[in-house]
């Protein structure tokens, strides 16, 4: 029977083939995913958690860049037959912002601790379930339920500032100031929601009793999308200085 | 080589809803998204077929239509490119033979995320039954093509189709950028995370890294779309003003003021270069499998190939404003974003140059997917050769907005990736539907589409040269366009017999289906991971089995080798194993 080695076949030139592995031991980048243990899952939960954020920072790049063009861009004006600048203003409610930014930030700490915590669970299990092994006072602090009232105190102060804002005489329409605030807002806010039903499924999960390790991986992502969120609103609310 | 699978993605399901309706196997949601890209062809071949018809007839009663008015012509126009380019070229390459095929290619049993994949493709469905609705509001469809210019799709009373009927359009997109972002998200993390052991990047088949850039090119333009669509949502409807400015619409003063049509352009064409790359990629990758299949040869330049398919994708996001040079643009962008955009060339040209010398003294089967691939081939040259000239920001002077620039882009981005995709369909049918199709009727439908194909666009290019303007409804009675009827009419008679002939596939691909003679597991003689499994494949894909793969997946032609190809998953014999 003919043999061959891929290794020294022809010129080699353009083949697309690799030196041959050891049929045993595999090896390459290849990782051999078909085996959906809980290392791999959360790596591949955290993989499409990275694709999600890089689109939300696409959608948010676009805005800026149109928030940016339309700032800067001149319209003409018929009372004075010339170009002006009509970016207006739009009187924000700064105190309010900062307070729900300070609720947004502790949130995403207690976020962070709840992340560790379940992580801690996950690591603890296995010698949990040695007969006979106890690890003391088993009880921990509901972090997870603290994000969400965080979370939806963050919401509400956002409706009270939106509220204000309208108030103030303020609406989507008033001048590409306000609609700016409000499309940044809002945008940012429904994408928060978004975080906040990825909370409440993480902190439904214990009660319908799922798997730890699955409630783990629900709790991590989670955590890293909402700190991502609060990064994200500290860069609005930054931009949103600039209209001032 | 394969070694046992420990844990299934997903049990097989049992009720008919889940599993051919609501499924979550990456091989069903395939084919859903197939048949969805099937009907949408075909509409979308019905409304350009009535827009010919229109164009040579315009006074002509059709039955059942009517007479089409200038405003119908403009909605069919806009529903025409919006369901083509949506609905077909972004669907049928990536969502169709990408969920297919790629988790099967990298030895996967499944996508990263089934029930993601699965929402993803429903989302599509309804997206697609929103555009569709369009039709049949008050006012129909919107009349502001594809591009979605404004000030005429930001003013509802713009005109019959511009109110309701473009609210829905928008919406559409919205939610289509949506599911297109949940697809590439699944798609990326797949390829990076469920490959086979010893699937190394430089052992993915060219189809994987085409699909998997076009997934990158989609994560990062749908979101741009997205936001774009919203604030032109916002314009229409709460009295916004991104992109309009103060204008007078039916003589009445609106109430907008300040906003540029020109950043809804700068937005939409940041998305809507790569999209052109979304739909081609797909297509230059089965184009590489199967020329590299039938002509018996490993690609040639299989790495230049994959850093030719990353360069387009990259500068694909830098020319964007070579549809903008006659919107005011500085000479000195235009300037820039010319010489990036001829810079795509150079990576083509590898590609074209890599995909003739891999035919080189290859001994070809021509078998219907080979035709189709050369058909591919010569599609992307032709079309392509233009690309050059309408880069030229003084050459687009003469050319924007005529019919020359639909010829361009019908040649490379329309029905190349239409080639693409039958070269995919005539390629994997045997794998998907356990059934070969017909030869004699793929070759009649091969040759007669060629044919059409290039006596529909190739004259368009000299109705473009000549001054035809695009998106016009009516020419006929225009002076200095009246030698142009005859190559007009020679157009829609082409057109007409094209789109007849495209009932030989519909016919040989449903008979095939149920009568086609069955198909081996391998027999076109393949040697990449999808032609290891059974026909069609199990519900995990490999029988329970993963593969583990040992070498490239263009092994043809091997010396010693007992046959003349070499499966990426065989024991490379020799070298001590």
């Amino acid at each position: 029977m003919a043999t061959y080695t891929p290794t020294t076949l022809r010129d080699g030139i353009g083949r697309g083939h690799e030196p041959p592995l050891p049929p045993s031991g595999g090896g390459g980048d290849g990782r051999g995913g078909n085996v959906p243990d809980y290392g791999a899952r959360l790596r591949r939960a955290r993989l499409g958690l990275i694709c999600a954020i890089v689109t939300v920072c696409m959608v948010f790049i676009a805005l800026t860049s149109a928030y940016i063009v339309r700032q800067g861009m001149p319209t003409f004006d018929d009372a004075s037959n010339s170009y002006i600048h009509d970016w207006g203003r739009v009187a924000l409610p700064w105190m309010l912002l900062a307070i729900n930014t300070l609720v947004l930030l502790v949130s995403s700490v207690t976020m962070e601790l709840a992340r560790r915590s379940v992580a801690r669970q996950a690591a603890l299990a296995p010698v949990k379930s040695i007969p006979g092994v106890s690890l003391g006072d088993e009880r921990s602090f509901p972090w997870l339920g603290m994000t969400v009232l965080l979370g939806f105190g963050f919401l509400a102060g956002q409706w009270l500032a939106w509220g204000e804002l309208h108030n103030r005489g303020f609406y989507v329409n008033t001048n590409p100031s306000s609609s700016f605030a409000f499309l940044l807002t809002v945008t940012h806010a429904v994408h928060l929601g978004g975080g906040m039903i990825a909370l409440l499924w993480a902190a439904s999960a214990s009660l319908l009793h799922q798997p730890l390790e699955s409630r783990r991986i629900t709790v991590d992502v989670t955590a890293w999308y909402w700190h991502f969120m609060a990064v994200l609103w500290i860069y609005i609310f930054a931009l949103l200085g600039l209209a001032k | 080589m394969a070694t046992p699978v420990t844990v299934p993605a997903h049990a097989a399901p049992q009720g008919f809803i889940r599993k051919y309706i609501f499924s979550l196997d990456h091989k069903v949601i395939g084919l859903q998204y197939f048949f969805l890209a099937l009907t949408a062809v075909f509409i979308g071949m019905f409304l350009s077929l009535l827009m010919r018809i229109h164009m040579i007839w315009p006074t002509a009663v059709l039955p059942v239509i009517g007479e089409i008015k200038p405003e119908t012509y403009l909605a069919l126009m806009t529903m025409h490119g919006t369901i083509m380019v949506f609905f077909v070229l972004t669907t049928a390459p990536q969502g169709g033979f990408g969920n297919y095929i790629l988790p099967i290619q990298i030895g996967a049993p499944d996508m990263a995320f089934p029930v993601l994949n699965m929402l993803s493709f429903w989302t599509t469905f309804l997206a697609y039954m929103v555009m569709l609705a369009a039709f049949f509001v008050v006012g129909g469809a919107p009349l502001h093509g594809w591009t979605g210019y404004p000030p005429l799709s930001a003013v509802q009373s713009a005109g019959p189709g511009e109110g309701l009927g473009a609210d829905l359009w928008i919406t559409s997109i919205a939610i289509f950028c949506l599911a297109s972002l949940m697809g590439a998200l699944n798609f990326i993390t797949t390829t990076l995370d469920l490959r086979a052991k010893g699937m190394t990047m430089m052992r993915l088949p060219l189809t994987v890294w085409s699909w998997f850039i076009t997934a990158i090119l989609g994560l990062l333009a749908f979101g741009v779309l997205l936001s774009a669509g919203i604030l032109l949502l916002l314009d229409r409807n709460l009295g916004t003003s991104f992109y309009l400015p103060q204008i007078v619409v039916n003589g009445q003063l609106m109430l907008h003021k300040g906003g540029s049509p020109l950043l809804w352009q700068h937005l939409f064409w940041f998305f809507g270069h790569p999209e052109v790359y979304i739909a081609i990629l797909p297509g230059m990758g089965v184009t590489s499998q199967i020329l590299s299949t039938f002509s018996r040869k490993p690609i040639f330049g299989y790495k230049a190939m994959v850093y030719a398919m990353v360069s387009i994708g990259f500068f694909g996001f830098m020319v964007w404003g070579h549809h903008m040079f006659m919107s005011g643009m500085s000479p000195y962008s235009a300037f820039a974003f010319s010489i990036l955009t001829m810079c795509i060339g150079v990576p083509s040209a590898i590609k074209t140059f890599n995909w003739l010398g891999t035919m080189w003294k290859g001994h070809i089967r021509f078998h219907t997917p080979m035709l189709y691939a050369i058909g591919f081939v010569s599609l992307f040259v032709s079309g392509g050769l233009s690309g050059p000239f309408l880069a030229q920001p003084v050459l687009d002077i003469q050319l924007h907005d005529t019919a020359f620039v639909p010829a361009h882009f019908h040649l490379i981005m329309g029905v190349a990736a239409i080639f693409g995709i039958f070269a995919a369909t005539y390629y994997w049918f045997p794998k998907m539907f356990g059934r070969m199709m017909n030869e004699t009727l793929g070759q009649i439908h091969f040759f007669v589409t060629l044919a059409g194909t290039y006596a529909i666009f190739m004259p368009m290019h000299y109705l473009g040269m000549a001054g035809q303007t695009r998106r016009y409804s009516q020419f006929t009675e225009v002076a200095y366009l009246q030698k142009l009827i005859p190559l007009n009419t020679f157009i829609t008679y082409a057109a007409i017999i094209t789109i007849a002939a495209q009932f030989i596939f519909v016919i040989n691909l449903f008979w095939s289906m149920f009568k086609g003679p069955k198909a081996s597991d391998n027999p076109w003689e393949a040697t990449t991971l999808e032609w290891t499994t059974a026909t069609p494949p199990p519900h995990d894909n490999f029988g329970g089995v993963t593969p583990v793969v040992h070498n490239g997946p263009y092994e043809y032609g091997v010396p010693g080798a007992t046959r003349d190809y070499v499966m990426q998953t065989d024991a490379a014999v020799g070298g001590g194993h």
